[in-house]
């Protein structure tokens, strides 16, 4: 079991410093693509690790197909969300191409 | 107050003491906060503390009490109920005043 | 759980819920709530308490966030940014003694109170009879079915205050689009829209189901379709029904209605909300089915908000 144990240790260890990447990329990076940049590339990387980690440490095949299943809509929904924020960024940004149809001027 | 550590540790206390500071801090920002929304927020806050202080007090040795539990999940049920409440009143009477104010910037928020 | 990660958990829900209540970006304070909530689940993990770890992220952390950052949206578009403001110093001064104190008679008498399972004991025994195992959906459906009861009626009747803000001429109506504006963003969020909402539907029906059994419910599973049915409207999928229309409002009331149905036939079997001997899993299951359905469209509806003065194209889709 204790083989089991170190390559969930060691899943778990990569997943998290790839979050503590992540982390430091969105408090660090100055502005917001870079800052997705990080979020997006780093977390998602991290995630997996730790999904992967939890699916084997459960034990089950059940166990992990649900784990899969919750990393598959994490991944879509993160993966829609940094579209989203992208796209608002670059509105909000101001470009001489003005296909501009952003309601208020300021965000966040 | 005179219990030692490993008294709160074991005895669940350690989650009912974070409800009560909760409670304050909801307290101190509603009494302190001057716009409605930060004041819906904080009240969420309040609640949350008292979730907390309910059903932390349940947590036995080896069960915690359903049925704290279940008033908790039907008392966040009717807070998001309420909160949808307050916050449809605090967007329709920002929606009254900017009608009763047209072009005018600097009216953010009156007297209330 | 260790000593060191509850203390960790509740120092980090404190500082969230300190920078929630007092940063001077509204977006902000909004973001750290979420934040909170969801740390507050973590806590309801460790206190063993599912039920309420599912309720308190689905609902306390993601429908609230979601209501509050609409609001938060219609107002900045109102010119109202909702930043903090000063307060004067003897206010502040005054709250802080107060609540301190507070805080102090608070903690004193919470630490009292020596935490136990309680009805615990109580409730364990009953369970057989029920044909459920999961003792939180006991107490809700079975044991206290009179609050649950009453609780579905205050969503409605929520619901009902809400559309009674519309102002004049917006009755009978849609609630404001929450759709996105722009139309490559409105893309990406209807491809989602399209995918999540089954998904959503699926998810929904298995938490009701698991709900007997295993961590899960009504409410739990209503969150996930009214989350289904909100990001499918803002990415343009379906649209937000007039409040007028007859297959809403019965999916509005089906779940209360079932309810007292139930509850009112269960005077014949010896009392209000008494049920039958050997019926109990049946009827809870019924019950909860119908009342997954109408929290789903219920909380969906307090999210989008009042109807307003058609403007734009009435395009007559709606959901069912």
């Amino acid at each position: 079991m204790s083989g089991t144990d170190l390559v969930v240790l060691v899943l778990l260890g990569a997943g998290l410093a790839f979050y503590a990447a992540g982390s430091l990329g969105l408090l660090r990076f100055p502005d917001t693509a870079s800052r997705l940049h990080a979020l997006t590339k780093a977390d998602n990387l991290g995630l997996g690790l730790v999904a992967l980690a939890a699916a084997i440490y459960g034990g089950s095949l059940a166990m992990a197909a649900k784990i899969a299943l919750v990393w598959l809509f994490a991944v879509i929904a993160a993966g829609t969300t940094s579209q989203l924020l992208a796209r608002r960024t670059r509105l909000d940004e101001p470009r001489p191409d003005a296909s501009d149809s952003a309601p208020d001027g300021e965000a966040r | 107050m005179d219990l030692p550590l490993s008294d709160i540790l074991s005895a669940g206390h350690l989650y009912a003491l974070t409800g009560a500071v909760l409670v304050g801090l909801g307290l101190y920002a509603f009494i302190t906060q001057r716009h409605p929304l930060r004041q819906l927020l904080a009240v969420n806050v309040v609640g949350a503390g008292i979730f907390l202080i309910l059903g932390s007090l349940g947590r036995g040795p080896d069960a915690t009490d359903p049925f704290p539990q279940a008033l908790v999940i039907t008392g966040i049920v009717v807070a998001v109920a309420l909160t949808a409440f307050g916050a449809a009143m605090i967007v329709r009477q920002a929606e009254t005043r900017a009608a009763a104010k047209p072009a005018a910037d600097d009216n953010a928020r009156g007297a209330s | 759980m260790t000593f060191a990660f509850d203390l960790i958990l509740c120092l980090m829900i404190l500082g969230t819920a300190g920078i929630a209540l007092f940063v001077r970006d509204a977006l902000a304070a909004i973001a750290f709530f979420i934040a909170f909530g969801n740390l507050m689940g973590l806590t309801w993990l460790g206190l063993d308490a599912v039920n309420v770890a599912l309720a308190e992220i689905a609902i306390g952390a993601g429908v609230t966030g979601v209501l509050l950052i609409l609001a938060r949206a219609r107002l900045l578009a109102l010119g109202d940014d909702a930043t903090c403001s000063g307060t004067p110093l003897w206010l502040r001064l005054g709250a802080l003694a107060a609540c301190a104190g507070f805080v102090v008679l608070l903690a004193a008498s919470v630490l009292s109170i020596p935490p136990e399972s309680g009805l615990d004991r109580v409730v364990a025994p009953l369970m057989p009879g029920l044909g459920i195992e999961n003792r939180v959906t006991g107490v809700l459906l079975a044991f206290r079915a009179y609050d649950t009861l009453l609780e579905s009626f205050v969503l409605l009747g929520a619901l009902v205050a809400v559309w009674s803000l519309a102002p004049a001429g917006a009755w009978p109506g849609r609630p404001a689009d929450p759709g996105m504006t722009d139309a490559p963003m409105r893309r990406v969020a209807g491809t989602f829209g399209q995918l999540l909402l089954p998904v959503a539907l699926v998810m929904a029906a298995y938490l009701v189901w698991a709900g007997s059994d295993l961590p899960g419910g009504a409410f739990q599973a209503g969150t996930v379709l009214a989350g289904g049915l909100l990001v499918a409207a803002m990415g343009g999928t379906i649209g937000l029904p007039s409040s007028d229309r007859p297959l809403l409002r019965a999916a509005l009331v089906l779940g209360p209605a079932v309810f007292l149905a139930i509850g009112l036939a269960g005077i014949a079997a010896g009392g209000l909300l008494v049920y039958p001997e050997g019926m109990a899993k049946a009827l809870i299951v019924i019950i909860e089915y119908t009342l997954f359905l109408s929290i789903g469209v219920t909380l969906a509806l307090l999210v989008a908000g009042p109807p307003v003065p058609d403007a734009s194209h009435p395009n007559p889709e709606g959901k069912g």
